[in-house]
């Protein structure tokens, strides 16, 4: 037997299929009456057992410094690290040397949402996101420009803590 | 035609109409109360997005499925594959033809009508559509028709899957039809008739007859359940065998006939065994309802309604809480329990009438009854203690033949 089966000690004398029933359709009649345990998502969205978690990898943000100028200094990191090769960056430079995206473009599509480029990225720039509902109408709207992941607004991933495993 | 035969048309064909109407919405309304109750047994909401409480979920399925394209399979046999779901649903709507709705009403009615021209009706309209004299003969005969399309759905389609299903519901009914047969010969016994108007005044008079045939009501529900092809007694369909069976290549319309004549088919079991068991429309402890007028045809009707209500509701709690019987299970429990347990009691039942006759003849309906309810207690008692102990059904583990190599 393999590991871990566990083997019901079904009794087979002695037993009445009838009453058996009526046990069964007794309890079903409990669940029948007993309250509900959907949390029905558009509407409800956490509950006082559940949350989301604030490790989930979803929809890209990148933030901005005091000015509102991008964090961004491309350095080429992030796709670098990239194993989905999903972002599309060109660096740029300007008159005081700084250097900036010219293009920043990820194609949430491709991304396997593994934050390595939040982890990877030296001036806490791009971070993943705790989103999920990014649904549009046609595929290009799924490559996000730098302008619309600077306009996310929902709160950054706080990815795995190797201190705190458990996320306690 | 005669002003009278006008009138008996005429309401006829109002009574048809009327019966017609609510059985197709009630099937559609059954629908959203199967998956309201499948998903309250399973401490869910069930459906609620389509209005209110989804409510407008049957029309929205309905919608759906005449929208849907309907597939053919090229190597199908065309015309049975189109005919099958007809088959399947037309003696089911039938049915409830035969089943008295409320007491009669009393109805003088002489009217001028426009097109049609005066007609006339007098003395009591009977709220049945056909009060046939052979009452759940036809209702027997019609209902083994209904197996002729799924059978039918299951070879036409040709496929392994669907034949299979056609192929079980065909042994499973010839199985229980037997037994659901004579399950109601003891009832022929007791009422002498076996129209439902006549059984439900047999019933009136005495007992409800599930008092005096325990053991006969319980044998017609469980048949009951085979014949209408609802779990535990889906063999046909069986989805965790034989993909969805019968109609695993019925789509759109063709496949919603099918779910409507499974509906119509437990609506109508379930009104059977209100009016052959628990007596009709009768309200019990009242001679009022049997006076006749407006108000005793509407609480007679409601009273039908409840215990009618009552059985459908059984049938779906029945579904979420017992699982699917294996097939030799099915076949085992058909021929060697039921079949033998329904002739016994015929026995039994006729020897115990004509025994209650010669020893008490003043008895009279209820002390007849009530004598049969006494020697029921006894029979049920040896039936669900004695017999139904790891007899009715028994594992794969207690065989012998299996239980020698486990433990081998």
């Amino acid at each position: 037997m393999a590991i871990g089966v566990k083997v019901m000690q079904r009794p087979d004398r002695g037993v009445s299929y009838v009453r058996a029933t009526l046990k069964g359709m007794a309890l079903t009649f409990k669940h029948l009456l007993q309250p509900k345990v959907t949390m029905e998502y558009p509407e409800q969205r956490s509950s006082d057992d559940w949350r989301i978690s604030t490790r989930l990898r979803g929809t890209h943000r990148m933030l901005t410094d005091e000015q509102g100028r991008t964090k961004c200094v491309a350095c080429g990191l992030c796709p670098q690290v990239c194993p989905a090769n999903c972002i599309k960056l060109v660096p740029g430079e300007d008159e005081q040397g700084n250097r900036y995206p010219l293009i920043y473009e990820i194609d949430e599509f491709r991304c396997v949402f593994c934050g390595y480029c939040q982890e990877v990225c030296p001036e806490e720039a791009i971070h993943v996101g705790v989103h999920y509902e990014n649904a549009e109408y046609s595929r290009d709207r799924f490559v996000y420009d730098h302008e619309r992941l600077v306009a996310q607004t929902h709160p950054v991933s706080t990815l795995w803590d190797p201190a705190d495993p458990r996320g306690e | 035609m005669t002003p009278e035969l006008k009138g008996f048309l005429l309401f006829s064909v109002l009574k048809m109409l009327a019966v017609f109407t609510m059985v197709m919405v009630g099937v559609a309304l059954l629908t959203l109360m199967e998956r309201k109750i499948a998903g309250w047994i399973q401490n869910r909401p069930g459906p609620n997005r389509v209005g209110p409480w989804g409510l407008l979920q049957p029309v929205a399925d309905g919608i759906k499925n005449f929208a849907k394209e309907e597939t053919r399979p090229a190597e199908a046999s065309q015309g049975l594959f189109m005919l099958a779901p007809a088959m399947a649903f037309i003696p089911a709507v039938t049915l409830m033809a035969v089943i008295p709705l409320a007491a009669p009403l009393p109805l003088e009615v002489d009217w001028t009508l426009p097109l049609i021209g005066r007609i006339v009706h007098t003395g009591d309209l009977p709220l049945v559509v056909a009060d046939l004299p052979i009452g759940f003969l036809f209702i027997l005969a019609m209902s083994s028709l209904g197996v002729y399309g799924v059978a039918l759905a299951g070879w036409s389609s040709n496929s392994k899957y669907s034949l299979l299903g056609g192929l079980r519901a065909s042994a499973q009914m010839v199985s229980y039809e037997v037994a659901l047969g004579l399950s109601l010969i003891p009832v022929l016994l007791l009422s002498g008739n076996v129209a439902f108007s006549e059984l439900i005044a047999r019933q009136q008079e005495g007992l409800w007859f599930i008092f005096p045939l325990t053991l006969s009501f319980f044998l017609f529900l469980v048949s009951g359940f085979a014949e209408t092809n609802r779990l535990p007694f889906d063999m046909p369909e069986a989805e965790s065998e034989l993909v969805a069976g019968y109609h695993a290549e019925y789509s759109a319309m063709k496949f919603s006939l099918f779910m409507i004549g499974e509906y119509a088919h437990i609506v109508t079991i379930a009104a059977m065994i209100a009016t052959v068991f628990l007596g009709g429309w009768d309200i019990p402890f009242t001679t009022w309802d049997e006076q006749g007028g407006v108000l005793q045809t509407l609480a007679t009707h409601a009273a039908f309604f409840a215990k009618m209500f009552f059985w459908i509701f059984f049938v779906m709690w029945i579904r979420w809480t017992l699982p699917r019987f294996r097939y030799d299970q099915l076949m085992s429990l058909g021929w060697k329990v039921m079949l033998p347990l329904a002739l016994a009691y015929i026995m039994v039942t006729a020897g115990a009438i004509w025994g209650i006759d010669r020893a008490w003849p003043a008895a009279g309906p209820v002390g007849r009854s009530a004598a049969l309810f006494g020697l029921n207690l006894v029979i049920c008692r040896l039936v669900f203690f004695r017999l139904d102990r790891g007899r009715v059904m028994r594992g794969v583990s207690s065989r012998p033949l299996a239980r020698a190599r486990v433990e081998g």
